[in-house]
């Protein structure tokens, strides 16, 4: 993507900044990205952004932990070194099943807890080191931005910003990333 | 439409229910009785057919219902006449049982879900929900059956005696050392006082919450809301003793040498999440006939949440007390639990499917939650998976391997469906289904997730 020019629009007011967005969404711009210094309720609704899809993961992540928890037990107190459980030997792991499920449920647990943040992570292209994309420090502390691209209808744009209460307005060349 | 009217169709439907139901319920009384000779001609017709296992297995069992029913008599066997009559005896007085048991687990379960919305209710109040007001009415509809329901409860056990309660039987007591050291707790008239404490506090927090939220719909100030707080979180702390106990009296003692130290959490779960269903399934109903405009797939979706939340708990509940037991294996514990693998294996598995891999199943995904048939086909698979939790908790006790679910059970379920839906609905039509004074309205009314 080469360099193109984009409007910062910064509001001080996360009620103003719903109303805002619901306004430029109707006369059809394409607002890019929005940043807020707290997650704002709505907001990705007002925006139109696809529903999280991270449930799913979630859930196939947590099958996968079933099965490692199965997979690891039945090795571990089965048939490696099998173990006399409640003084019942039986080298079943249906039998022994009930002692189990704590472990199927932890394991469960945690990797659908550590693989959806790991997951989250990626695909918000986080890693440790990396260089915030944030483009202005105030919006995280009390500042909203929202970012629209311009295609040579600045001025429109401006204005209608204005109109919605926006505090300041910026015209940037936007790098690729 | 804020009044809500009683169609004359449901109307009709309830009694029809109640009187099909009475006549199961007849029938299972009548058809109960059987003679010594009739029993042991049925159990030599089951033993030729190879029913059940044969005799020996019979025998087998009928030793260890002995030691469940704490009934050591203290006379060897050695006798094989002896052994055959009281075996005999004793699946007389199994058959005897049914009917009584039946009654007694529908009339159960139907309280339960009255008690276990108003325990709803008062946590909804004392945690100032501002999700759940549009529901109010809906809840207080729900609890109007709690009175009638509990005294039915105490009245069928009064009445049950010994068909229920083995404790209540004074030759068996005089003959059971462990029942004996019980005996200062498990007696018939402290039986009847306790569970008319637990139903007047029941009734006194029912009584007062429906008044004050009543008087708060015409009032100008806060006073009566502020009232219903205080009502509520002093009526949970007085429910959760009252519940757990009358578990113990009302369920576990029909095993009375048996005990199980959450067990009035078990049957809380299991009562809170049947009281919510009910409160999902009356909502949507009303909202299909044009009632409760205000209500919308928002306040489907948390109720349906708490559905799904609490059938884990409830689970999580069975579990923890299912597997400590079965791990430490000690013999007075397990036989509990072995009773119900060998002769209810059926109900006792097929109930963890119903109340938990189903809902967890099927009310996982967001979307699902908002979908009212979705929420009333779960929700029906749920409250009949309770039945058989309620139904496996009493039936072992009472009847042994001579369960079924039959014209006495669906009957008995019939009879107090009947009498549920006509007493919620009658209530419904009281007052206003919106409770427009509650202070939190507007913020559930514009509820959204």
């Amino acid at each position: 993507m080469e360099a193109s020019k984009v409007i910062h629009a910064i509001y001080t007011d996360d009620d103003v900044l719903m109303s805002a967005v619901k306004k430029v969404k109707a006369e059809k711009h394409h607002i890019e990205e929005i940043y807020t210094p707290f997650p704002v309720h709505g907001l990705d609704k007002a925006m139109g952004l696809q529903g999280t899809r991270i449930a799913i993961c979630a859930f196939l992540y947590g099958l996968v932990g079933l099965t490692v928890a199965i997979t690891m037990m039945n090795f571990i107190m089965i048939k490696d070194w099998p173990q006399n459980i409640g003084g019942k030997p039986s080298f079943s792991y249906l039998e022994n099943m009930p002692s189990f499920v704590p472990i199927m449920f932890e394991l469960t647990v945690f990797f659908a807890a550590h693989l959806m943040v790991i997951t989250f992570y990626l695909r918000s292209r986080m890693w440790p080191f990396k260089k915030a994309e944030n483009p202005d420090p105030r919006t995280t502390d009390d500042h909203f931005l929202m970012e629209i691209a311009v295609h040579g209808n600045e001025r429109e744009l401006e204005s209608l910003l204005e109109e919605t209460g926006a505090v300041e307005i910026n015209l940037v060349d936007k790098e690729a990333h | 439409m804020y009044d809500y009217k009683f169609s004359n169709k449901l109307k009709m439907f309830s009694f029809i229910l109640m009187i099909i139901g009475a006549l199961g319920v007849g029938y299972g009384f009548m058809t109960s009785h059987k003679s010594f000779e009739e029993v042991e001609h049925l159990l030599t017709e089951e033993a030729h057919h190879g029913h059940g296992g044969g005799h020996g297995e019979a025998a087998a069992h009928a030793t260890v219902a002995h030691d469940t029913h704490g009934g050591d008599h203290g006379h060897a066997k050695d006798n094989a006449h002896d052994a055959h009559k009281e075996h005999v005896e004793h699946v007389q007085h199994q058959i005897h049982n049914r009917p009584w048991s039946a009654l007694y687990v529908a009339a159960f379960f139907f309280m339960m879900i009255a008690l276990g919305c108003l325990a709803f209710y008062a946590v909804q109040h004392a945690s100032q929900a501002g999700w759940s007001p549009v529901l109010f009415r809906v809840m207080e509809g729900i609890t109007a059956y709690l009175l009638p329901g509990a005294l039915i409860v105490l009245i069928i056990a009064f009445f049950a005696g010994d068909h229920i309660f083995i404790w209540m039987n004074d030759d068996v007591v005089a003959h059971d050392k462990l029942i004996q050291g019980k005996s200062g707790w498990l007696n018939k008239p402290m039986f009847i006082v306790r569970g008319l404490i637990f139903i007047a506090g029941w009734f006194l927090y029912r009584h007062f919450s429906r008044k004050f939220s009543k008087a708060q719909d015409e009032a100008n100030d806060n006073s009566n809301f502020k009232k219903l707080f205080r009502w509520s979180a002093a009526f949970l702390v007085f429910f959760l003793y009252s519940e757990s106990m009358m578990s113990w009296d009302w369920i576990m003692s029909v095993d009375p040498h048996w005990f199980s130290t959450l067990f009035g959490w078990y049957v809380f779960a299991s009562m809170f999440v049947s009281g919510i269903t009910v409160i999902a399934l009356i909502t949507i109903y009303l909202k299909s006939r044009g009632y409760l405009e205000f209500v919308n797939e928002n306040h489907l979706h948390d109720v349906a949440k708490f559905m799904f939340a609490i059938s884990i708990f409830w689970t999580y509940l069975w579990f923890s007390q299912f597997m400590l037991i079965w791990y430490s294996n000690i013999p007075e514990e397990v036989t509990y639990f072995i009773t119900r693998i060998n002769d209810y294996k059926l109900p006792f598995f097929g109930m963890v499917a119903m109340n938990f891999i189903f809902p967890v199943l099927l009310l996982m995904n967001a979307d699902y939650k908002r979908i009212p048939w979705f929420v009333v086909m779960t929700g029906l698979v749920i409250l009949a998976g309770h039945y058989i939790d309620v139904f496996n908790m009493i039936m072992p006790a009472t009847v042994g391997d001579r369960w079924s679910i039959g014209i006495p059970e669906i009957g008995s379920v019939l009879l107090f469906a009947g009498l549920f839906i006509f007493v919620v609905f009658t209530a419904l039509t009281k007052v206003p289904l919106l409770a427009k004074g509650n202070p939190f309205i507007k913020e559930s009314k514009e509820f959204h997730y």
